[in-house]
């Protein structure tokens, strides 16, 4: 993209700039008309499995709910309890929506569909993702009420509990690509089961992580059945209680953007990303994007019927699970996944996965490799 | 052009969310602002190109440790006008290390400006930039070079939360609730847990 503009005679900085802002505008639209949707889906879900028809009233099959929705939101009142510290109750929601939006920056949406190709995107993800407990939080105390500061303190020992095992499944992951690139670990997928198959589930030793991953997400994302942030039964609404209109809207949009970036990281880091299911090459005529969204639509199917069927945890449970089974684990098989890999001579045969550039095509925006030469030598 | 206008944008952002640290009234305030202020770095870290550091930057002092400052000084009960009453008594030493701070940043300026220092090699060769990742970089020289110190550091943590642990452990006193075996929880099945009683009116239940 920013070959067009240089195109329409911009200088590249400024090319680089512009194709940027349009490229973020355009991914966040397209995740906001995706969460839209995906909240049809995950309602239509849960009336089924409940033997209910979902919503079926506004649109065709009840396709426009969501806007609907979001009109009625939009139109209401933003109500500001008096007692509630002003500022950080209305910077929360604003954090929690910019943090959620901020981590599809580095998400290859096919080859080479990414803004921001950089080589440290996992940690990138992680620390966008340790950023979003303080919408949470910030939320909790200044509304200043007594449950909402109950479901913050939840929401961040949780989060944080977590994020412990995920960070060292992601070790495992890292460990098998040899980079923290988004792209790279898609590519060192390619053929990885016996010859044929494009993902890393497969491996005896990646899909108990994967597991531990898929759970964990489902924690880092407050989902059911970990949903004890907003346990109706205990916290009223937890930490969203005192929020009305778009400042609730805002947080309700955030959740399920996240709750899509844990199901596209499920399949980019476990189950192939862009790449079809087995390395077959009439399945390449199908394009990336299509196996990308068909993969992470199906983590998200997975997402709403564990919702309409397993019931929540009790805290200590949930405590117990994080601290005493998936940090132990986790850390027993990051020791067995490095231990495997230095035995079977992994990391003689391949030092770090480097796509090669004349093969990867350009990126969605072209960062330093288009870069002119008298610009690199001015920077 | 862009870069320097993300500089001064970053550095801005810094000094000012540092000086609001100290500045604001409220503790909840000062940590949220202390936040500000390392995300920021972590944005100067990213321009100098050690894109690696500023992620653990993120990662590690804003998604852990300041959240469980912040969490403290959330809970915590403080009476304000007691704090501020001790303002006169702890004046001078406060202004003493503020002096310190001052005489080091000037010293360090100074330092600056009278050019770089060299760099020292075992065998006396100059310091080679290379063109390698920032974690390549960092690793080959954590896990190659330093790889001793490395593990001293790890076990002496390892220790350190061995004793934390040790610390706060209470073993359960007798008597106290039993604890929770979750297997024994999970394998309780309604017949275990309930009776089916048919009792005749005005009868009762023996249990």
């Amino acid at each position: 993209m920013t070959a067009f503009f240089q195109s329409l005679g911009l200088s590249y900085e400024w090319a680089w700039s512009i194709a940027t802002v349009a490229a973020i505008v355009i991914v966040a639209l397209l995740v906001m008309f995706s969460v839209a949707m995906v909240i049809y889906v995950d309602r239509k879900v849960i009336g089924a499995v409940s033997m209910r028809r979902g919503p079926n009233v506004v649109g065709p099959f009840g396709l426009l709910q969501s806007f609907a929705d979001g009109l009625k939101v939009f139109l209401q009142e933003t109500i500001i309890p008096t007692a509630a510290n002003k500022g950080i109750f209305l910077l929360a929601p604003i954090i929690t929506f910019t943090v959620a939006l901020a981590a599809w920056a580095v998400i290859p949406f096919w080859d080479g569909g990414v803004i921001a190709n950089i080589n440290v995107g996992l940690l990138y993800i992680l620390a966008i993702s340790s950023l979003s407990v303080y919408g949470v939080v910030m939320s909790g105390w200044a509304s200043n009420s007594k449950y909402p500061f109950f479901s913050a303190m939840r929401a961040a020992a949780q989060m944080i509990s977590y994020e412990v095992s995920i960070g060292f499944v992601l070790v495992c992951v890292v460990l098998f690509a040899g980079t923290f690139n988004m792209s790279g670990i898609v590519y060192a997928q390619q053929g990885f089961g016996l010859g044929v198959i494009n993902a890393y589930v497969v491996h005896p030793l990646l899909f108990p992580m994967w597991v531990v991953f898929f759970i964990s997400s489902l924690a880092e994302t407050a989902r059911a059945p970990f949903d004890l942030t907003e346990a109706e039964s205990e916290l009223v609404a937890g930490y969203q209680t005192e929020y009305s209109s778009m400042s609730f809207a805002l947080f309700w949009l955030g959740e399920y953007a996240n709750i899509l970036l844990m199901c596209s990281l499920n399949t980019l880091l476990f189950w192939g990303g862009w790449l079809p299911p087995i390395d077959w090459a009439p399945l390449y005529l199908v394009p990336g994007i299509v196996w990308f969204l068909l993969k992470t639509f199906m983590f998200f199917l997975m997402f709403s019927w564990i919702w309409a069927t397993v019931p929540r945890y009790r805290y200590d449970q949930l405590m117990r699970l994080g601290w005493k089974v998936f940090l132990p684990m986790s850390l027993l098989f990051v020791a067995a996944t490095s231990g495997w890999l230095m035995a079977t001579g992994h990391f003689d045969r391949a030092p770090a996965f480097v796509p090669d550039p004349a093969a990867v095509p350009p990126a969605f925006v072209d960062t330093t490799p288009a870069q002119p030469e008298a610009a690199r030598a001015k920077s | 052009m862009i870069q320097a206008i993300a500089f001064y944008f970053f550095a801005t952002i810094v000094v000012g969310a540092a000086v609001m640290t100290i500045m604001s009234k409220n503790p909840v305030h000062s940590v949220l602002w202390l936040i500000m202020a390392f995300f920021n770095a972590a944005g100067l870290m990213v321009l100098v190109g050690a894109e690696f550091i500023a992620m653990l930057l993120v990662i590690v002092y804003v998604g852990a440790v300041a959240v469980l400052f912040l969490f403290v000084v959330m809970m915590l009960d403080i009476d304000f006008a007691a704090m501020r009453a001790g303002f006169s008594r702890n004046a001078p030493l406060g202004l003493a290390v503020a002096a310190v701070l001052l005489a080091e940043l000037l010293l360090a300026a100074g330092a600056y400006s009278a050019g770089g220092i060299q760099l020292g090699t075992p065998d006396g060769s100059a310091v080679q930039a290379v063109e390698v990742s920032n974690i390549e970089a960092l690793g080959a020289l954590l896990y190659g070079r330093y790889i001793l110190l490395f593990e001293i550091a790890g076990i002496i943590l390892l220790v350190a939360m061995i004793g934390a642990i040790v610390l706060t452990f209470q073993a359960p006193k007798p008597g106290a609730r039993a604890r929770q075996d979750v297997d024994k929880q999970t394998r309780r099945r309604p017949e275990d847990a309930t009776v089916m009683k048919n009792p005749e009116i005005g009868q009762g239940v023996d249990l």
